[in-house]
């Protein structure tokens, strides 16, 4: 009873069960879901919450970045060339240009609008880390539970794939992959596609990290006494694997997911970083940290605006993902 | 044919140490040099004219390289810089002219008594080598000692370095290496006869006219055939120059000393004046910089001009500013307008695009005035031949014409614009910016451009260099660059305008400039023997590309260089390709 989770609803008692979630709520002797308590011990964690703040406002500012853009900033892709010293190539004016206009200043040799790019590039980078995240656990907690429930041969198989998926040249393939696709495929193209092939790339490749997760917390779960009752009642596999065993996961993959997206948008910016991103002249934070690189020596701004977001926005999950695991995990504290 | 220029390429991992470094010294030089003439530093100083000319001998010459030399070796080497330097301990048939300006370009004979003799048909060349050459043992210099440098240089499989000139043109009979010669003298090569230990022919397989430039490459610098030691020759180079190696730690440093043996009689072009050169390798970019700014150090080997971080110090301050030169490179950034993709195989189509683009926007992407000039067609002015054309009026319009370039779009039948894309080399920020720009300065007049980004390595073979695939990607505009290995029209222009040199299977040096006019004037120009009737039909080829719109010139090269207070007789050759002349330069005392 030390090692594994409680199962949903903290009850061993009843064998019934049946709608756990639903049922958790309605008991008046023990008050309070899993949920609500894990809500109440998130709630007294700072750490955790602000980071959950700076993380909502974060997602705030990606879903509405084209709004903000319009109103606030310019056109992200808009050179401003007057506003750059021609002969240094770097903004006129102090701290990277920075003005009333273009809040972080500007980009040197063009002019772009500093502002308007990092919030344009909080689109792109939550976008793909977050979808690249779910394709991960989608894909990672099916493969897992399967490989933990069934065992034998099945778990074999799976196993060594995750293997091979974890062996896997993943840089050097993204790197391949993006000198050879085409302009137009799957009937996507431009930005579209780009942004669906790093979801795929990113996505696709790191499911095995959550799926050794799931699996292992499936070989303890499926060894339950709840499980063993709902067999002995009757209940066949699929039953057991989407009503006893998926619930009583959700705590190890909201955790995984929360800490796996910060990783992907490092993983999102080390790509674009390295040119195989979103296409020039879109604005994502690794490209234009990439672009950084050869102005630093003489204007550290362009560098630190786009490198602050990436640490910010990285913390924030992090610190967010931290605390949300001791909350509903407080032992693994 | 392209020569190979060293560029930075910095990490940022290592970037960010090399800013720690740069904190470190930033004296700057001011007043305190003494001794020598005492020249006032002035920005340009050394462009066309020498500054602080002396004769003075002695003093130690002190050289930094921030990469490595691809080879000592004269048989094995094509960095430009090393092609200068290499004349400091090894001596070529023919050279380019010490002297500044225009007249450097000029070829004038160094272990030769004169120029080539060529037979009527330009197939035979016949040189003369002065009497009293010596070796740094004091044994003779032969004419065989020549062509058994050169037989050595066609070895590629040894000495996979240098140009293939010699390879391409003479009449080798399937002779491939003096490693697999099997006459005693290892000089079977039948293509280059040494009647006696003064002469030495060449047999061409076809006629050339401007052979004397090859008569300039490394390979023409003897070697002793007892000396060599195939691919570790590069260890100990048999010095025939004014300098021989002391010491040799390949890939750290090496020191050259005078050769007791050169007689300064026999050559007019090296001033010779430092008694010792030391040369160090690998060494940081930045450090190289900020050394050099603090008279740490004279020169700069590679002649890639001053980094960014410096650039900026440099530029700011106007007595740092005084000890710049702005040399210029035979080298032009430019793209090509590709007239097999859609709706580019209309002319108007293409002048829409020459009208519509940014040309200073192109400029400011390689760094604007320092950078380089705007140009108005390939060639660069230094070129022998080059006569102004403007097609496309760029000087009137540094930002483009959008009134003519609309005019333009009306007559193809495009008035809305279209949409192509748009190439470059993904290693390359300025390849990258300069597409940047274009998109924004086309997109005024309704053209839209993606950008593609390729490898650079394989930008030739794979990517915009194979027709097949520029042509499936709508690769529309193909931005590219090209440098001269001297400055001679056939050597600029041949390779990037001549339409029978594109295979379809890839790896193109011309990416698709395919007109049957420029052509013609091509071969017209390579037949011609008369030096400047040829240059001034290299200069109508010039013009005929301009003519066809296939080409969009961006920017003349520049280079921005560091002259210290320490050196003196330093000035900027041409004929070498914008690097100071190392065999000329001295030091103060």
């Amino acid at each position: 009873m030390v090692l594994g989770p409680e199962p949903v609803g903290g009850d061993t008692t009843t064998l019934v069960a049946d709608e756990p979630i639903a049922l958790a709520g309605a008991r008046a002797i023990e008050g309070r879901s899993l949920g609500r308590i894990a809500w109440t011990r998130l709630k007294r964690d700072r750490v955790a919450m602000t980071g959950g703040g700076v993380v909502v406002f974060l997602i705030l500012v990606a879903v509405f970045s084209h709004f903000i853009i319009k109103y606030l900033g310019h056109p992200p892709n808009e050179f401003n060339q007057k506003l750059v010293d021609a002969t240094l190539q770097t903004p006129m004016g102090k701290f990277g240009g920075i003005s009333w206009s273009h809040p972080l200043g500007v980009e040197p040799l063009n002019g772009r609008d500093l502002f308007s790019r990092i919030v344009y590039g909080s689109w792109i980078s939550l976008l793909i880390a977050s979808l690249a995240t779910a394709l991960s656990v989608i894909i990672g907690t099916v493969m897992g539970v399967i490989a933990g429930y069934f065992g034998g041969w099945v778990d074999t198989v799976i196993s060594r794939l995750m293997d091979v998926f974890l062996a896997f040249p993943l840089l050097l393939f993204a790197i391949a992959l993006a000198g050879v696709i085409p302009n137009k495929a799957f009937g996507l193209g431009g930005d579209a596609l780009r942004i669906a092939l790093l979801v795929f790339i990113i996505g696709f490749f790191n499911w095995p990290y959550i799926g050794r997760i799931i699996r292992g917390q499936t070989l303890s779960l499926r060894e339950r006494e709840f499980v063993d009752a709902a067999r002995s009642l009757g209940a066949r596999s699929p039953y057991i694997l989407f009503r006893e065993l998926l619930p009583n996961l959700v705590a190890p993959i909201l955790v995984y997911t929360t800490l796996l997206i910060p990783t992907n948008i490092l993983f999102e910016a080390a790509l674009s970083f390295l040119g195989v991103g979103v296409k020039a002249p879109t604005a994502t934070w690794g490209g234009m940290l990439s672009d950084a690189v050869h102005w630093y020596q003489i204007d550290p701004y362009f560098m630190l605006f786009p490198g602050l977001a990436i640490f910010v926005t990285v913390l924030a999950f992090n610190l967010f993902g931290d605390g949300l695991r001791d909350a509903l995990d407080p032992r693994a504290r | 044919m392209m020569k190979r220029t060293a560029i930075a390429v910095v990490a940022a991992g290592a970037a960010l140490a090399m800013g720690l470094t740069a904190c470190g010294s930033s004296k700057t030089p001011s007043s305190n040099s003494s001794g020598g003439t005492n020249a006032t530093a002035v920005y340009n100083a050394a462009i066309g004219k020498v500054f602080a000319p002396s004769t003075k001998k002695g003093g130690t010459l002190r050289l930094a390289n921030s990469g490595d030399f691809d080879s000592l070796d004269p048989a094995d080497t094509y960095y430009g810089y090393s092609w200068d330097f290499i004349r400091l301990y090894g001596r070529s048939l023919v050279m380019f002219a010490p002297k500044p300006g225009g007249d450097g370009v000029n070829l004038v004979p160094d272990l030769a008594q004169s120029l080539g003799q060529a037979s009527a048909d330009a197939k035979t060349w016949t040189y003369k080598l002065k009497p009293g050459l010596k070796f740094e043992d004091g044994s003779p210099i032969t004419s065989k000692d020549v062509k058994y440098g050169v037989e050595r240089s066609l070895d590629k499989d040894t000495f996979v370095n240098g140009p293939t000139y010699f390879n391409d043109f003479l009449d080798l009979q399937g002779y491939t290496s003096p490693y697999k010669d099997s006459s005693a003298d290892k000089l079977g090569l039948k293509a280059i006869d040494t009647p006696d230990d003064q002469t030495i022919v060449f047999h061409l397989a076809k006629p050339f006219g401007g052979f004397d430039y090859f008569a300039m490459l490394p390979a023409t610098i003897p070697v002793p055939q007892k000396a060599d030691t195939g691919i570790k020759y590069k260890e100990h180079v048999v010095s025939s120059g004014p300098y021989m190696f002391q010491t040799n730690n390949l890939g750290k440093d090496f020191t050259l000393v005078r050769n007791p043996n050169w007689n300064a009689s026999t050559d007019p072009n090296r001033a010779a004046l430092p008694d010792k050169i030391t040369v160090q390798l690998n060494v940081n970019a930045d450090d190289i910089d900020n050394r050099l700014l603090a008279g740490d150090l004279d020169v700069a080997i590679e002649g890639t001009g001053l980094g960014t971080a410096a650039q900026g110090k440099v530029l700011a301050d106007q007595n740092l500013k005084a000890h710049t030169d702005l040399a210029s490179l035979a080298r032009t950034w430019f793209a090509v307008i590709n007239s097999d993709v859609a709706p580019l195989d209309n002319i108007d189509c293409r002048k829409a695009i020459e009208y519509g683009v940014d040309h200073e926007g192109y400029q400011r992407a390689y760094g604007g005035a320092v950078g380089g000039d705007i140009a108005t067609s390939l060639l660069p002015p230094q070129i022998p031949g080059y006569q102004k054309n403007d097609v496309y009026n760029f000087a009137a319009k540094p930002n483009g014409d959008v009134d003519m370039a609309k005019q333009e779009l009306q007559k193809c039948g495009k008035p809305d614009g279209f949409s192509i894309n748009v190439s470059y080399r993904a290693e390359r920020p300025k390849e990258k910016a300069t597409a940047e720009s274009m998109q924004q300065s086309l997109a005024r007049v309704g053209i839209k451009l993606t950008l593609n980004a390729y490898p650079q390595g394989d930008y030739a073979k794979l990517y915009a260099g194979k027709p097949d695939f520029a042509k499936a990607n709508n690769l529309g505009i193909m931005i590219y660059g090209w440098g001269a290995d001297w400055p001679d029209g056939f050597g600029f222009l041949q390779q990037i305008v001549d339409s029978r040199v594109i295979r379809a299977a890839g790896g193109n040096t011309n990416l698709g400039i395919r007109d049957k006019t420029v052509d013609g004037l091509v071969d017209q120009a390579m037949a011609e023997s008369d030096t400047s009737k040829r240059n001034q039909l290299w200069g109508q080829v010039d013009k005929a590309v301009m003519d066809t719109a296939m080409a969009l010139p961006g920017v003349w090269s520049k280079v921005l260089l560091y002259r210290p207070d320490t050196v003196n007789n330093v000035y900027v050759n041409d004929g070498l390709g914008g690097y100071y002349d190392y065999a000329w330069m001295g030091v103060k005392q």
